[in-house]
């Protein structure tokens, strides 16, 4: 009994410890990166046919492991819910959260995370029937709304209308599926939840169509990776794996041209592709680290068409993740 | 015909007849269709009300059931278009190439493709054991057991998991998922919680106070606390406690946790059928020298289990189906591969999730009632003694 104890002891005092400093010591030696997502959402995490998980979060992971190990497949999904994923990246489960987490105040100080940027700028919107001929969410007084209850969506969506002096009527609903049917059935006006979210339940609608997605965004949802506190060297790579893809798309880079381009005179991109400088080694990664996430993964931008934009399924609008050069604030620091 | 006046007397006094009648089939209300609707659907008033209230039901859901399963039903399509009322302009039933296209990840989940045949080895030698040891007739039924005992886990370990210095490359458990991860936990479930159930039983009837003590705490606590519960704790406080490199894979914590569930249940099933077994028995067999365990390999247990068998079935087939709960871990059993297919943007259609669950209602319902029916024959088959 004692000698359990002691094991048990031990083995929380060990716990701690590697939790916080070298993961990626530990992720080079383990030869794999273990990597939180979500696995059942459309866009950012979900296995397809052949079971290979794709999404916007799953490339931020893939980005990290080719620049780890030059090889984008050496990576492990785990699929986390929403109550258990803290604790996974807590417990040292997993390396990396990208699981569509907002980032907010309270988790990143109370919860002990690093989050390491925004890879998705969302926020609440909402969906209504072409035939109401409704332009603004500032015309749905007086409409009823579906929506989920027990989430901060339904709590934005009271704040919204009471900000705004409209008269509010919900129908709300267990889950997100309910809500989508009881809306597609007629039963509300409107369908409110995170703006890519929308997207993604239009498509089960029966006339998708018929419904457009209102311009209004009334709340913030910065959805971006985390890694534990206390570990600055993880958090560099982690955060300069995302930074690599957006200032790719910014020069021109693409997994297409990547060869070509590490031949070009503009400085930026030779500091980038590493023929110049020796940005990758101060990362603690080989030279190479943003030629393999580029050809492996893909720029940003690349990336986004792929998963959620133009070349999906889901046709979302590039929006507010449209590079700040275009009118979006996705923004990366220069690598120099 | 002539007859002498004696014959007619005698014939008067006693008539003996000579053939006996030619049967008569029993009257149209007695058999035949009709005969079998008069004894079986309309014997009483309260039959009747019963018989009119079932036929109305399923004049309700049969027609719906089958248009949207199979007239209504699309049957071949590249994607949502297919499945679509707008598209198509006719009403949809089941999405089914859906189905057909993520039949593959419905089995085998994530588990790399070119590893896939691993998967077809265990299936086929699964169903080789099952066969072998539920069919009667089949030979060497001695060896069968040896075979689904020691050599079918070991294989199917090593199979499933990974043995590198054969140059099976190791498939992480995170990767299994579908068809697979059902049958495995179920499996487990099932081959592990009848013998411990039974030694529990054994143990809570025993006369040794720490067997005893041992055997009610375990089963009062983990009947006391739900599934989801032991399986949330597993997965969310465990690796807190254990540094990530010690703390056993997800999946084969479910495993333990189910496995100890159901053990819990099958010794309360056990238990019922051991007190059901006479005084007399236990008696008998001690009278003629036996010891405890030949008492209840010999004489006691081979009746208790009789006797249990449709509990032990209701116990398997509700572990077969509470085996979907390993979902809430983030364990990719068949539901859940599933509920995320479902989600698949390519396949978003309004008939996309019910298709899915149409095809776990069918998967689970061909499982269970297989059960159920070699439960039945092998209780027919047991009770022969007490037919005479």
């Amino acid at each position: 009994m004692k000698r359990i104890v002691s094991v048990i002891a031990l083995a929380v005092i060990f716990g701690a410890t590697s939790a916080s400093a070298q993961t990626l010591k530990t992720v080079k030696d383990r030869g794999i990166l273990n990597c939180g997502s979500n696995g059942s959402l459309a866009g950012f995490g979900l296995p397809d046919a052949q079971g290979k998980w794709a999404g916007l979060d799953v490339d931020l992971c893939r980005a990290v492991a080719a620049a780890v190990f030059g090889d984008d497949k050496k990576v492990k999904f785990v699929p986390l819910s929403a109550k258990d994923r803290f604790t996974a990246l807590q417990s040292g489960e997993v390396d990396v959260l990208a699981r569509n987490t907002t980032w907010t105040s309270s988790r990143d100080t109370q919860l002990g995370l690093n989050f390491i940027g925004v890879n998705y700028y969302d926020g609440q919107g909402f969906m209504v029937r072409k035939a109401l001929k409704v332009n603004s969410a500032l015309e749905l007084g007086e409409a009823s709304v579906c929506v989920q209850q027990g989430t901060t969506t339904e709590l934005n969506l009271a704040d919204y209308f009471r900000a705004n002096k409209m008269k509010l009527k919900t129908v709300t609903f267990a889950t997100a599926n309910e809500a989508v049917k009881a809306y597609d059935s007629g039963r509300c006006d409107a369908y409110t939840t995170d703006a890519s979210g929308l997207y993604a339940e239009r498509l089960r609608l029966a006339n998708a169509a018929d419904h457009i997605v209102l311009p209004e965004i009334i709340s913030k949802e910065p959805l971006g990776p985390a890694v534990r506190h206390g570990d600055d060297q993880w958090f560099d790579v982690v955060k300069w794996s995302l930074y690599a893809m957006l200032n790719a798309e910014e020069l021109g880079i693409t997994s297409a041209n990547v060869a070509e381009m590490a031949k070009s005179d503009n400085p930026d991109v030779k500091r980038l592709l590493g023929s110049e400088g020796n940005y990758g080694e101060q990362l603690g990664l080989a030279k190479d680290w943003a030629v393999n996430i580029i050809k492996l993964v893909g720029n940003y931008g690349e990336s986004f068409d792929r998963n959620v934009g133009s070349g999906s399924a889901l046709k979302i609008d590039r929006g507010l993740n449209k590079l700040w050069s275009k009118g979006g604030l996705q923004y990366a620091p220069p690598v120099r | 015909m002539t007859m002498s006046e004696g014959d007619l007397a005698v014939a008067q006094i006693k008539f003996v007849r000579q053939t006996t009648l030619e049967q008569q089939p029993p009257p149209m209300s007695m058999h035949g269709p009709i005969g079998w609707l008069r004894a079986n659907l309309l014997s009483s008033p309260f039959n009747i009300a019963l018989t009119i209230l079932i036929a109305l039901f399923l004049a309700w859901i049969i027609p719906g059931l089958l248009n949207f399963l199979l007239i209504d039903a699309v049957w071949t399509g590249a994607d949502r278009d297919a499945c679509r009322e707008v598209v198509q302009q006719r009403t949809i039933g089941a999405c089914w190439p859906f189905a057909w296209e993520r039949l593959a990840y419905f089995t085998y989940g994530s588990y790399p493709i070119e590893e896939r045949w691993r998967v077809d080895v265990f299936f086929a030698m699964l169903a080789i054991g099952v066969f072998w040891i539920l069919w009667l007739q089949a030979p060497r039924r001695d060896l069968a057991t040896y075979y689904c005992f020691i050599v079918l886990p070991v294989c199917s370990y090593f199979l499933l998991h990974g043995l590198p210095l054969v140059g099976l490359p190791v498939v992480d458990t995170v990767l299994w998922g579908g068809v697979l991860v059902t049958i495995v936990v179920s499996a487990v479930g099932i081959v592990v919680s009848l013998p411990i159930g039974i030694l529990l039983a054994l143990g809570r009837r025993s006369d040794m106070p720490t067997v005893k003590l041992f055997s009610v705490l375990f089963i009062e606590f983990v009947r006391g606390v739900p599934l989801v519960t032991v399986l949330f704790m597993a997965s969310v406080m465990l690796p807190l406690f254990v540094p990530e490199q010690y703390s056993p894979d997800k999946l084969l914590r479910a495993l333990i946790g189910i496995a100890m569930f159901a053990s819990a249940y099958m010794a309360e099933v056990v238990r019922a059928g051991l007190q059901a077994i006479p005084k007399g028995q236990f008696e008998g067999a001690m009278a003629v020298g036996l010891g405890y365990w030949q008492m209840m390999r010999l004489i006691v247990l081979p009746q208790a289990l009789k006797i249990t068998i449709p509990n032990i079935v209701n116990t398997y087939i509700g572990l077969f189906k509470d085996t979907t709960l390993v979902f809430i871990v983030g364990i990719f059993d068949l539901l859940h591969t599933i509920e995320v297919s479902r989600i698949d943007p390519k396949w978003a259609t309004p008939v996309t999730s019910t298709t899915g669950y149409a095809v776990a209602g069918i998967f689970y319902l061909v499982f269970c009632y297989a059960m159920s029916r070699y439960a039945r024959a092998t209780e027919a088959r047991l009770a022969k003694s007490e037919r005479r």
